[in-house]
């Protein structure tokens, strides 16, 4: 009985990640109408940002302590928010009004180009590097259960990034403006709204919250390497479709079921090497049953 | 234009004898190389003399472009020519996993083959020619391999294979190695399928049945552990050999393995598997993986409050255990091959030469890469030759043979019979706890 408590712990843990990526897949699809595959590597680059950040921070600042991890938290958003935009500029915006699929292979491009130019032994070095710990952590004891600090941390911060990117989307003007881009990109520019604008802006706020992804990833999991995105980066994906592309809260839920079926499968004898198979085969069975995903709307395709 | 390319491919593709009468007289000489008719710069000359092809390229621009191929062509075969043609060196391949996850184990045994190699060459080298050790790196990689390993028997021609620490890896190449009749010497892999694929692979390591087998009896007589719950890396031969050979020993034993786990090489989360772990209240937890994976099982086995021994086998031993792993990894064990630590004169000697080349101690894979380099000279003195079936008879005589992992010699299975170390960490050091003869 703890063990399926402790579980739950886990995976919502693991699950805040997902969905913190998952909302920067879904945010670019909403604006953009394509998958931006170099998202899971902006998540690997946030977590080495933090590591590189933190043998600076730590010279001012003594980490772990809560100040320190704060800041590196926020510089760590704003490189990843400043990397997402260049990698649209350079990457994605000279194919605007090209075909959807070659911008899609282009995202492939840049995702290999990044994973395979940080392997390099000048830049990041192939090898796993140890996360350095930020924060001060303990391990605690709840009826029972035993906790770590960390994982609190993880679903705490989620929270509130989640609920300032609400925030962000639902109040302000810019959020306004992009869920115009979203609905209607010609309309919205002929509104006034600088398209270009609009969709830099949609990169850098999802890049940052993978960004913060990375840092998060980092802190649970401790050991980082250039290839990381790759298979949190394809989890995110499958989260965003679960929760129904291009719908935020849906892309937060998929990360958060997708977190705790992955635990609950790898926690099983036996089943534990399947726990990716367990993950998709539920992406496809929902998929069967509701194509759009567990919150998405139907869309009328115009001819 | 549309036809071009299946035009192209059809001529790159089958090059139909027909047409090699028409390709434009070039001397004797250029067109037959030394090791005779140079296919490549047939099929490109072939591509802009039959008449198909004539009508696509002639264009002035084209005619540039062909007489720029040929030039190209021209300089590679050249180039093939020089490189294939030197009869003074032994070519020797090795394939090693010189970046990606096991990093670390490629580039130890990379090294200590180096190492060997030099000390060859200065030495005189081998029947009066130098060896040349041409290494490909395969990433770390499944699949990456068997190109390398195919290229390096039939584009390089090299005469033995060296290669590689991990058996899923070494079970590419040797498939490719034995029908070629090249014979290969793996430094580490200690999985027994290996050298069963037939009888030109080799490998101067034990094999996981007796690493398991010391595991085993270690944790029933140093750990004194009744219950061991195994953790195991499905997607690696070693991980998952090592764990079967431990459990049927332990077993015997007469203890009782209490949860079997599995987990992907490369994955990050391990909280899934060791809190399940956790919850079956084991005495210690066998993980039969590698450094970059235990390190961070062993972190999270302490955020989860699992404070019980941890062991595992040869796959532990690196730097990066504990520089990830931390005082998490601290007071844990693993059997390897042979410890710095030991005073046998030839381990002395080649710590000092390994330390005053790369200026670091050396690990067990990079002694098994200096043994293996050695093994392969040792036999090619005996054989006098570098052919084939030659040199692999010399290969599996070896016997008593004196290297820097201890004395051993090739048994019919062509596995080394040595014995084991057992290291424990301690102080964020490798620290020699005991020897466990075969």
């Amino acid at each position: 009985m703890n063990e399926i408590f402790q579980q739950l712990v886990n995976g919502l843990a693991l699950g805040a990640v997902y969905a913190l990526i998952a909302i920067g897949y879904t945010m670019v699809y909403g604006v953009l109408r394509f998958i931006n595959f170099a998202h899971g590597d902006v998540f690997m680059l946030g977590s080495f940002t933090g590591y590189y950040l933190a043998q600076q921070v730590t010279k001012w600042i003594p980490l772990p302590s809560w100040s320190g991890w704060m800041l590196i938290m926020f510089l760590t958003m704003i490189i990843c928010a400043i990397i997402g935009i260049v990698i649209e500029l350079l990457a994605y915006r000279p194919l605007r009004n090209r075909p959807k699929l070659t911008v899609l292979i282009t995202a492939i491009g840049v995702s290999l180009l990044i994973e395979y130019t940080c392997q390099h032994q000048a830049i990041f070095g192939a090898s796993q590097k140890a996360f350095p710990k930020l924060l001060p952590t303990g391990n605690f004891t709840l009826g029972g259960l035993s906790f770590n600090t960390t994982q609190f941390v993880v679903l705490g911060v989620t929270l509130v990034l989640l609920t300032v990117l609400t925030f962000i989307v639902k109040k302000t003007r810019i959020g306004m403006a992009m869920r115009a881009v979203s609905f209607n990109s010609a309309a919205a520019s002929l509104m006034g709204i600088s398209n270009s604008f609009i969709i830099s802006f949609t990169f850098g706020l999802g890049s940052a919250l993978a960004g913060a992804g990375g840092i998060l990833y980092g802190m649970t999991y401790t050991g980082i390497d250039p290839l990381m995105g790759v298979n949190v980066g394809l989890k995110a994906f499958v989260a965003a479709v679960l929760g129904g592309i291009g719908n935020l809260p849906g892309a937060a839920l998929g990360g958060l079921v997708l977190g705790i079926v992955e635990t609950y499968a790898g926690g099983m004898s036996g089943m534990s090497t399947y726990r990716d198979g367990i993950a998709f085969a539920i992406l496809i069975i929902i998929l069967i049953f509701k194509p759009t995903g567990l919150l998405g709307s139907k869309q009328i395709e115009k001819v | 234009m549309p036809e071009f390319a299946p035009r192209l491919k059809q001529a790159f593709g089958k090059c139909p004898a027909k047409n090699t009468a028409e390709i434009k007289p070039l001397p004797q000489s250029i067109r037959e190389g030394r090791h005779g008719k140079c296919c490549c710069i047939q099929k490109l000359d072939f591509l802009d003399s039959t008449p198909h092809s004539r009508h696509i390229l002639m264009k002035p621009l084209s005619l540039i472009s062909s007489a720029a191929a040929t030039t190209v062509a021209l300089i590679a075969l050249g180039l093939s020519g020089c490189k294939s043609g030197s009869n003074n060196t032994i070519k020797v391949g090795e394939f090693a996993s010189l970046t990606g996850k096991e990093a670390t184990f490629g580039g130890s045994s990379h090294e200590g083959t180096l190492l060997a190699i030099d000390e060859i060459n200065k030495a005189g080298g081998v029947l009066g020619k130098q060896i040349e050790l041409l290494t490909e790196d395969n990433q770390s990689k499944a699949g990456e391999t068997a190109n390398i390993v195919n290229k390096l028997i039939s584009r390089d021609g090299v005469v033995a294979i060296l290669g590689e620490v991990a058996s899923s890896r070494s079970l590419e190449a040797a498939p490719i190695a034995q029908p070629a009749k090249i014979p290969m010497i793996s430094p580490a892999s200690t999985n027994p399928k290996v050298t069963e694929v037939g009888d030109y692979i080799f490998r101067v390591c034990f094999i996981d049945p007796f690493q398991g087998t010391v595991m085993a009896n270690f944790a029933t007589k140093t750990l004194n552990a009744k219950k061991v719950a195994v953790l195991t890396d499905a997607k690696s031969d070693y991980s998952k050999g090592l764990a079967k050979y431990f459990k049927e020993q332990f077993l015997k034993n007469g203890g009782t393995i209490t949860s079997e786990l599995d987990y992907n090489g490369g994955d990050k989360d391990f909280k899934a598997q060791l809190t399940t772990i956790k919850g079956s209240s084991p005495d210690a937890v066998f993980i039969p993986g590698y450094y970059n994976d235990v390190a961070l099982i062993a972190t999270q086995a302490k955020e989860i409050g699992l404070n019980i021994p941890l062991f595992g086998g040869d796959g532990w031993e690196s730097e990066n255990l504990l520089q990830v792993g931390k005082e998490a990894v601290e007071g844990n064990y693993f059997s390897t091959h042979c410890s710095p630590e030991d005073t046998s004169p030839k381990m002395i000697s080649f710590v000092a030469a390994y330390k005053a080349k790369y200026n670091k101690t050396p690990d067990a894979m990079a002694a098994l890469g200096y043994d293996s380099a050695y093994v392969l000279a040792d036999a090619i003195k005996r054989a006098g030759t570098t052919e084939g079936s030659k040199l692999r008879d010399a290969i599996a005589a070896t016997k008593d043979f004196e290297g820097v992992t201890g004395k051993f010699s090739l048994d019919d299975k062509r596995n080394a019979v040595k014995s084991a170390a057992i290291l424990q960490i301690k102080g964020g050091k490798f620290t020699f706890l005991e020897t466990i003869a075969p």
